[in-house]
């Protein structure tokens, strides 16, 4: 009873409030969106927000440019405490849910469902929830790129579309060894990199309720390889075991120097891969190897939302509905080498102009790996709390690397925090 | 028997009569540390004018070199000079145009129009020395050092100014009155010196939330005020002043104020500046509390950005060596000017 | 600095005044201290409060309304070990693997970077040559940030460091030092002790000077040995000093994590992980984010600090006394 009373008085105040807001603001409306940049993502969208701005005079979006890792641990903190920007780009589609802005009141329901709809149920609180939350304007794909030259240099066979990891392995091995290259594969630290392979392999990690598991037969069966190749050399350790916690590490950097041969990593890679490889040597996408479970790779990418705490949710509602239209989404996408996830926009094909022979290459063949994704690793992606679950991944898996623990009891283990985390959540 | 661990004690090289061999030992240890503490700091500094291919070449080597360029006629860009070291154009000094895997197509500066084709095995760079000072000026154009810069000097000035004013007064009042609750203060001060910032994060999270210093600079000025140690410092400095100074000045009516202002104040200046370097240094070198305070990037101090960058993966050593040495320097000439008052400073507060 | 001050003072002095006048006190104490207990009411003391408040709380909440009370679910959490000395037999091994690793650190680093700043003080204080000059190379790294610490470290450290170039010049192997969980730990000891002995030094070097030259000129008569007289005069009356400087080494040891954290990041594993990053992961870069958890074990690590700091204000009365 105290606590209505308190949130009508709390609601009236912000009513107050937001009135003398809009009445001083009348003329000038900023809102804030907060960015990171895999490549052009800010830049392009400050390109689109200029003209958003020229058509309706007196808005400015305001672009915070942040590193990714401000988003992944500072942006929740910030939610929590009530102090967030008015839209931000995230990647913790389902975890972020709750503090989401509804933009279904000021848009066209009827095009977004048309164009996105396949992408609108990550953004959602649960299978009732008919909102629409986000703008997925980065789809992306997991899976590898290998360094074709290396593999000519060596005289080895590219492994074909069905190839196992274990096939894989054994030629980027051998590719290593006769052209002296330092490292055969490396995957990035991260959980959900890793869930792709797990989930070729027969991971489950939903339960038919759709409830987090993780930890099943097919998962630690590719943990096994997976901790097995770090230490025999065919990973590149540096990448899981160099540092702590659960912190992000990418293997970009080896692979454009030419000293790895195969990279599991994703498609949002494709336009550092094309600038800074440049004519070096000949790069190509491999998807994802094969197993039980298929040959899928993880969905995923990031998508700009708005957030219910903003004093402007009409505008903020009305900006990201430009950047889905049709023409600003295929300039956007183009621009910032992408995957479309609008239906329209990915008929029709996008045409990435300034992309070079490779990367064009590259994205095609991103785009066909789209229909191998399993149905599992959907529900994944679309799940509230995988983020703990990615997480809890990467902490446990690196601990069996080291040797701290073995693989079973780092699976054990992995279990026993995801239900703790699963506790402790909301 | 005595002489082994005469190095230990007091007594030394009889001046003018020749180095006694523990003499030559101190040299010898001294000189070492000197190699330790230095050559990693120095090695930096030559580093951080080499250019990336040249920081990733291994073995390294000491002096930064750059491969020569030179501008042919029917190409945009200058290309990189390579000797050529076998094959048929042995001898012969030859630009490359790119490289695709093992073959490298090369042109004779000379002959623009004919393209030459050289295994890469075959060709080795020509070097020049060279200052790659891109390094330091592509931290202006590419990665908003100024702004960087900017908020860390103002965090610095700012939250030194205020707790050096801040700090003074309350040791002013608990070192030259009575009064009741003196105790009780003290003892919360020295309460507070007990706990480090660093175990109430979240709280002080909570709390500068709260007071909207979230991701303001003002939310590291702030909180960095309130320690407790240059109240201690300050007191303990000011007990040393004599009380009748203080009550002569009363006798001219002197405001309270104006005592604290006009002669304690002067009178604590060497007290004063040693904790203002403490503050300086401890502000510039503040990393945990500004990584959980600032997330907007346009609010990052130099600690921060110098980390972010690290872990970002398009981040180059070579911009990154520069910046080390763009936050190294400020701290580096603030030594080399008071390293006297620093020293004595440490030595005499126990440091904390 | 003078001319941006005088006239903030003239302007500070007219409500002072004014307050001292209104309120006729002969004896301002309190408007003095007020700014800066406020400081410390709201940036010192309340924190302590509310993360003991947090500590007995459970949930992903920020703010306390929507944070379960949970009893001591988070410390019994923490605590639940069949044995305290193997982490593997603890519900929440890494809390204890950062404590086993605080404690080998702690003890490690305290103990060589004291040796160390002892013999340098005592080298130093030698009469040698540019003293002022050796003294400053010592003590400029304690000037670095950590972050340009770990930085210069890790470069030097890397598979394609200078390291790996020297020995590989001299015949011998390179090896990736930060992969390999020992050497990972050993260098942050290294590390750690080459950005902060200068500062023990310093300390100690003023406690030799501090020491009268008459006791020493009274040994000399009679004729006692160097070592007798290092053993018999310079250490009791340096005992004060080495006292201080080992409570506080051990203070500030059990709270490293800036240079670590940018150094390793708490790996390979949890191989270089200590108490401060342990509550960092839980309260602020995990997900969910335990803060009750994270409180609850900064609880326990300030019990640890407050007994040192006892044992510091307590070696520093010595110190006095002596």
């Amino acid at each position: 009873m105290s606590m209505n009373s308190m949130k009508l008085l709390l609601a009236s105040a912000t009513a107050i409030s937001g009135l003398a807001m809009s009445a001083g603001t009348a003329f000038a409306q900023e809102i804030t969106y907060m960015c990171s940049s895999d490549g052009t993502e800010c830049a392009t969208a400050r390109e689109i927000f200029d003209r958003f701005q020229e058509e309706n005079p007196g808005v400015t979006v305001k672009i915070d440019e942040v590193p990714y890792k401000a988003i992944v641990e500072s942006l929740p903190v910030q939610l929590a405490a009530g102090d967030a920007p008015d839209m931000a780009k995230v990647t913790d589609l389902g975890g972020l849910s709750e503090y989401y802005l509804d933009l279904s009141p000021y848009v066209d329901a009827a095009y977004w469902e048309k164009n996105f709809g396949g992408t609108l149920d990550w953004y959602r609180k649960g299978p009732e929830d008919k909102g629409i939350y986000g703008l997925h304007s980065q789809l992306t794909i997991t899976g590898a790129y290998i360094n074709k030259t290396l593999f000519e240099q060596a005289e080895v066979e590219v492994p074909g579309p069905d190839a196992t990891w274990e096939d894989w392995a054994a030629a980027t091995r051998d590719v290593a060894k006769k052209t002296e290259t330092q490292f055969p594969m490396a995957m990035d630290r991260s959980g959900h990199r890793i869930a792709g392979p797990a989930i070729s392999d027969g991971a489950k990690l939903l339960d038919e309720n759709g409830v987090g598991i993780l930890v099943d037969e097919g998962f630690t069966t590719y943990v096994k390889k997976f901790v097995e190749w770090n230490n025999d050399g065919t990973m590149a350790r540096d990448v899981w075991a160099s540092t702590g916690g659960s912190a992000y590490q990418a293997a970009d950097k080896e692979f454009i120097n030419g000293q790895l041969v195969y990279y599991y990593s994703g498609s949002w890679q494709v336009a550092k891969m094309d600038e800074q490889i440049g004519d070096a040597f000949d790069w190509e996408v491999v998807g994802t190897p094969c197993g039980v479970g298929g040959c899928t790779g993880m969905p995923g990418g990031a998508g700009i939302v708005g957030f219910a705490s903003t004093e402007h949710p009409e505008l903020v509602a009305k900006a990201i509905d430009y950047l889905a239209q049709e023409a600003n989404y295929a300039e956007m996408t183009a621009k910032t080498k992408n995957i479309p996830a609008h239906a329209a926009v990915a008929a029709k094909g996008v045409e990435y102009s300034d992309a070079s022979p490779a990367a064009a290459a590259a994205l095609n063949a991103w785009s066909a790996q789209v229909s191998k994704i399993s149905p599992v690793a959907y529900a994944y992606q679309g799940y509230k709390n995988n983020r703990a679950m990615f997480n809890i991944s990467v902490e446990r898996i690196t601990q069996a690397i080291v040797g701290e623990l073995t693989v079973e009891e780092a699976m054990d283990r992995a279990k026993e925090d995801l239900k703790q985390a699963l506790a402790e959540t909301k | 028997m005595a002489n082994p661990v005469k190095f230990l004690t007091r007594t030394r090289g009889n001046g003018l009569g020749g180095l006694h061999w523990t003499d030559w030992l101190s040299y010898f240890y001294l000189f070492c540390g000197v190699l330790l503490m230095f050559l990693p700091v120095i090695w930096l500094g030559f580093s951080s004018f080499k250019t990336e291919a040249d920081l990733l070449r291994f073995p390294p080597r000491l002096l930064p070199m750059a491969q020569e360029t030179i501008v042919v006629d029917g190409y945009d860009d200058p290309l990189p000079l390579y000797r050529i070291k076998g094959g048929e154009h042995e001898g012969k000094t030859l630009a490359q145009i790119r490289r695709i895997g093992i073959i490298a197509q090369m042109v004779d500066p000379a002959v623009p129009d004919e393209r030459l084709k050289i295994n890469i095995k075959e060709r080795e760079p020509i070097e020049s020395f060279r200052l790659a000072t891109e390094n330091y000026t592509e931290l202006f154009e590419k990665f908003n050092f100024g702004r960087y810069l900017w908020n860390s000097v103002f965090i610095t000035a700012t939250a030194t100014i205020i707790m050096l004013i801040v700090n003074s007064m309350a040791a002013f009042a608990l070192s030259k009155y009575q009064f009741k609750g003196r105790t009780v203060v003290l003892a919360l001060v020295i309460g507070t010196l007990m706990i480090p910032q660093t175990v109430v994060l979240v709280p002080l999270f909570l709390i500068s939330k709260e007071l909207y210093l979230t991701d303001s600079l003002w939310g590291v000025i702030i909180p960095g005020a309130a320690t407790p140690t240059g109240v201690f410092l300050l007191r303990q400095y000011m007990l040393t002043i004599p009380d009748e100074i203080l009550d002569a000045a009363r006798m001219d009516k002197a405001s309270e104020w104006k005592i604290f202002w006009r002669i304690i104040l002067p009178l604590s200046a060497p007290a004063i500046a040693v904790l203002a370097i403490l503050a300086i240094m401890w502000r510039w070198n503040d990393f945990l509390w500004p990584l959980i305070v600032l997330s907007d990037s346009n609010n990052f101090t130099l600690q921060l950005a110098l980390n972010a960058f690290q872990g970002d993966l398009n981040t180059q050593w070579s911009n990154l060596l520069a910046m080390t040495m763009l936050v190294l320097l400020p701290i580096a000439i603030v030594f080399a000017f008071l390293q006297k008052y620093i020293a004595t400073g440490i030595a005499s507060t126990g440091g904390k | 600095m003078l001319a941006v001050l005088n006239p903030l003072m003239r302007l500070i002095e007219v409500p002072m005044k004014w307050m001292q006048d209104i309120l006729g006190l002969k004896n301002p104490a309190w408007l003095f201290l007020l700014p800066n207990l406020i400081l410390f009411g709201l940036f010192a003391f309340l924190p302590v409060i509310i993360n003991f408040v947090y500590s007995f709380t459970g949930s992903d909440g920020i703010l306390l309304a929507d944070r379960p009370y949970v009893g001591s679910r988070n410390f019994d959490y923490l605590l639940d070990c069949s044995s305290y000395l193997d982490p593997n037999s603890c519900r929440d091994d890494f809390f204890w693997r950062a404590v086993h690793n605080t404690i080998l650190f702690v003890i490690l680093q305290v103990g060589l970077m004291v040796g160390f700043s002892l013999l340098t003080a005592i080298v130093l204080n030698r009469k040698i040559r540019a003293r002022g000059f050796f003294r400053s190379v010592f003590f400029f790294p304690v000037l670095l940030s950590p972050v340009v610490v770990a930085l210069i470290w890790k470069w030097i450290l890397q598979r394609e460091g200078v390291l790996n170039a020297w020995l590989e010049a001299v015949g011998l192997d390179s090896f990736n030092w930060l992969l390999d969980p020992s050497w990972a730990f050993g260098w942050s000891v290294f590390l750690s002790i080459w950005a902060h002995m200068g500062f023990y030094t310093l300390i100690l070097l003023a406690g030799l000077q501090a020491i009268p030259r008459d006791v020493y000129e009274a040994a000399m008569m009679d004729r006692a040995s160097p070592w007798r007289v290092f053993r018999r005069i310079t250490l009791p009356l340096l005992m004060p000093t080495m006292l201080v400087v080992l409570v506080l080494a051990l203070i500030k040891g059990v709270q490293t994590f800036d240079e670590i954290f940018a150094f390793t990041g708490g790996g390979p594993g949890s191989a270089t992980t200590f108490i401060i990053q342990y509550i960092y992961n839980t309260g602020f870069a995990g997900t969910p984010r335990l803060f009750g958890l994270a409180s609850a074990a900064s609880i326990m690590l300030a019990i640890v600090l407050v007994i040192l700091t006892f044992a510091q204000l307590w070696a520093n009365r010595k110190n006095v006394d002596g």
